[in-house]
């Protein structure tokens, strides 16, 4: 194999090489930096005018509204990065380490079958379910209990953030558990360390790779959902990706729609390298 | 033992509660679908195919699954093409910036779909592209060419390295070696691709609905729907909807199981 590869490109090695090349640049990178172009562009009129001008920026980052949905659409993700991994957690260990390996590939079909049902029609779901008069507030109801709103709440957005993120982190901190060496654990326990002790000081150590990318995974898609914030909790307040539907939707101020959805990649960008340093570190 | 009994019982209830957490929202969306009540709740109410007539006898439903199903199509088949591509690449070269260049198919899932959305927008109207038929097709294949790309990999680093370089040794052009090699050995990879890229698209609702203009499909359907009033025709056209990606998963697994090749794979 390596004597071919030293040869310069060929037509054979340029064929299969150039699809991604021309498809992804044309279609992924341009559009990202068209939309960061965009961004300087000026209205006029109602028009949109090509230009280079900071105007957008200086007139988005001054305004309340914008910081109140940032705060919120940060704390939220991060808010909901917790409660999932620490909900999947368990779920993940149990899987791990207290099932056999048939059981452990069934429940990891399962949880793929989530990513392909509609999102939407799962939010739609949960509406009714949690809506003041639906399912959870009726049982609530044959236990004497008052009705719990959750719709129109934080509870609500957490619950569909929770929908989307938490059978992909079950996924992830299944495998890098399994891939933990056992007898590391064996070892420990033999010196008698205690089962949390081993869980705290051995094992969340060695899957640290594996539930920092959970974690990661889990903040994106988090802090990119609209329809959990919109449909779930009422958007109130709105969160960045409904700032930017709402500026988009609503005529022509797409440069401010591009100046709130560039200062999502660029804290995306930041929170993803923060998490792979700190996963990556070495142990002190 | 009765200590690892006990904790051994803990884990499966909560194993099972988070499995009740991930399935509650699909099967009351099925379940609602034969329900006669427009607010469902328990007791529920009557059995009804009313929902289903609903959506049977609306035009746009139809019009939405024509574009729905022949966008999917094209796209698994362009996807998995560059997937394939893509795969093979990474699979036989190494060449000065191919992390950058595995990065650009590897990378758009990590990009939240409104941004995409917006972005796609915005370079394709500008360039006369956006609204057309083949818009959702294009914004489509940028997200789901990654995971064609790779399963198709997976499939790949499981052939004999050795394999391609015999059939070079015995005579055969590279061109035929693909063919006759490559592409038969990866091709359970290549229809499960197909399968599962058009799933992704057939369920995708943001980037459809910025780009789509008015060839809407049915996730951008079910999107307006939902922002009216609670209407349970979601449910039918939600049943319908999953019944049609599961099949396309199913499938998808079943190939990616199955062991064809084995003489050639390292196993």
């Amino acid at each position: 194999m390596a004597s071919k590869t030293s040869k310069g490109l060929t037509w054979y090695a340029a064929t299969w090489r150039l699809p991604n090349l021309v498809w992804q640049f044309l279609f992924f990178v341009v559009p990202l930096a068209f939309l960061f172009y965009l961004s300087f562009w000026l209205v006029r009129n109602y028009r949109m005018v090509p230009g280079f001008d900071s105007v957008n920026w200086v007139k988005m980052l001054s305004k309340d509204y914008f910081w109140d949905a940032y705060y919120f659409t940060f704390c939220m993700a991060l808010v909901a990065t917790v409660i999932t991994s620490c909900i999947a957690f368990p779920c993940s260990y149990g899987l791990a380490f207290k099932t056999s390996n048939a059981t452990r590939r069934w429940a990891i079909f399962f949880l793929i079958i989530p990513f392909f049902t509609s999102y939407l029609v799962r939010i739609y779901s949960w509406q009714v379910i949690l809506a003041e008069n639906g399912v959870i507030n009726a049982a609530l109801g044959y236990l004497g209990l008052n009705p719990f709103i959750m719709l129109n709440t934080v509870v609500g957005t957490l619950v569909g953030y929770l929908t989307l993120a938490l059978p992909l982190v079950v996924i992830l901190q299944t495998l890098s558990l399994s891939n933990i060496d056992r007898s590391l654990i064996g070892a420990a326990e033999n010196l008698g360390c205690g089962r949390l002790r081993v869980v705290f000081t051995v094992i969340i150590p060695l899957a640290k790779i594996g539930l920092i990318v959970g974690a990661v995974f889990c903040f994106i898609l988090s802090f990119g959902d609209f329809v959990s914030p919109y449909y779930l909790g009422g958007s109130k307040p709105p969160t960045l990706s409904i700032l930017i539907i709402d500026t988009t939707k609503s005529g022509q101020q797409w440069p401010r729609a591009a100046v709130v959805a560039v200062s999502m990649i660029l804290t995306l960008l930041v929170v993803a390298f923060a998490a792979v340093t700190a996963a990556y570190r070495k142990r002190t | 033992m009765t200590a690892t009994r006990t904790t051994s019982l803990f884990f499966k209830s909560y194993i099972c509660l988070v499995f009740v957490f991930v399935v509650a929202p699909i099967l009351a969306s099925f379940i609602f679908s034969f329900n006669s009540d427009r607010f469902p709740t328990i007791p529920l109410g009557n059995f009804t195919l009313h929902w289903y007539k609903t959506i049977y006898h609306d035009k746009d439903v139809w019009d939405a699954l024509w574009i729905s199903v022949t966008s999917a199509i094209s796209v698994s088949i362009i996807a998995t093409f560059i997937g394939f591509c893509t795969a093979y690449t990474d699979y036989r070269y190494n060449f000065f910036g191919k992390s950058a260049y595995l990065a650009l198919a590897l990378l758009p899932p990590t990009i939240p779909l409104v941004i995409m959305g917006l972005a796609m927008l915005a370079w394709l109207s500008h360039i006369g592209m956006s609204g057309r038929w083949y818009s959702i097709i294009i914004a489509h294949v940028v997200l789901c060419t990654p995971f064609a790309m790779a399963i198709i990999r997976i499939r790949l680093a499981q052939l004999n390295s050795s394999a391609e370089a015999a059939a070079w040794n015995l005579g055969a052009s590279e061109w035929r070696t693909m063919g006759e090699i490559i592409i038969p050995f990866s091709l359970p990879a290549i229809i499960s691709s197909l399968c599962l890229t058009a799933a992704v698209s057939f369920d995708e609702f943001a980037v459809s609905w910025f780009v789509s203009g008015l060839n809407k499909t049915i996730p951008v359907i079910i999107l307006e729907v939902l922002q009216g009033q609670v209407d349970p025709q979601i449910n039918a056209i939600g049943t319908f909807v999953f019944l049609t990606s599961m099949t396309l998963v199913v499938i998808a697994q079943i190939l990616l199981m199955t062991r064809h090749g084995k003489g050639l794979s390292h196993e």
